[in-house]
């Protein structure tokens, strides 16, 4: 399946892009989301092991299955205020 | 009351006038406002990014948790991005209560988990013409899948 991933601000600068399509096996989780972009090398790999992801505008635990359609999006640490 | 992401400058009067009811003797009103310095730097100009769609529902949540965890205060907030020079406002969060305690509260509380979850990031740029994203806070994440 193909997931179409969100990244922003530290991530999206490392990623050299704001958007991606990631091509994963059917089932695949968060995590393994995370180890597919970080697995692509160079700006991805500086990406950390546990980043943070939002399924659908929420946290989502690294066990979350992931389907085709989902809004993914990687969150930085976050610093508002 | 107001709760809202905005690319607009932020009108504190409106968020303030926004809470209060003929019961409260109490109306708080907190900014967050662009620093001249960080660390030892001078800072220009911050950039502040929002994930927006998300961002927005976030902000709702942590409004009306705040207000569940302290029934009968109001409260509004209103977080801006873009670009913000030193002096501009990027937050206003607004309570009012019966007393005062309660309001205070509220609005420590509301900008502490704001800092903790909503999905807002902050690049600042220093007067030397470089710039740094600042590290934040890991958003507290649900250990398992519902």
């Amino acid at each position: 399946m193909r997931i179409r991933l969100l990244l922003f601000a530290l991530y999206r600068d490392l990623a050299g892009t704001s958007q991606l399509d990631v091509e994963l096996p059917p089932g695949a989780t968060a995590a393994m989301l995370v180890e597919a972009v970080r697995s692509r090398g160079g700006g991805f790999a500086r990406i950390p092991p546990g980043a943070a992801v939002a399924v659908d505008r929420e946290y989502a635990p690294p066990d979350t299955p992931l389907s085709e359609g989902d809004e993914v999006a990687l969150i930085p640490p976050v610093a508002g205020g | 009351m107001l709760v809202r992401m905005t690319r607009d400058a932020i009108d504190p009067a409106a968020v303030l006038a926004s809470v209060g009811a003929p019961e409260h003797g109490a109306e708080v009103l907190f900014l967050g406002v662009v620093r001249d310095h960080n660390e030892g730097r001078a800072v220009a100009s911050i950039q502040y990014e929002a994930y927006e769609a998300m961002a927005e529902s976030v902000l709702a949540t942590l409004v009306a948790e705040a207000e569940t965890r302290r029934p009968g205060v109001r409260i509004a907030a209103v977080h801006r991005v873009g670009k913000l020079r030193v002096g501009e406002v990027s937050l206003a969060v607004a309570a009012s209560s019966a007393h005062r305690p309660e309001a205070f509260d509220a609005a420590r509380e509301l900008v502490e988990e704001i800092k903790r979850r909503l999905p807002v990031w902050k690049e600042e740029q220093y007067a030397d013409g470089e710039r740094r994203w600042l590290d934040g806070h890991t958003p507290p994440v649900p250990e398992a899948a519902r």
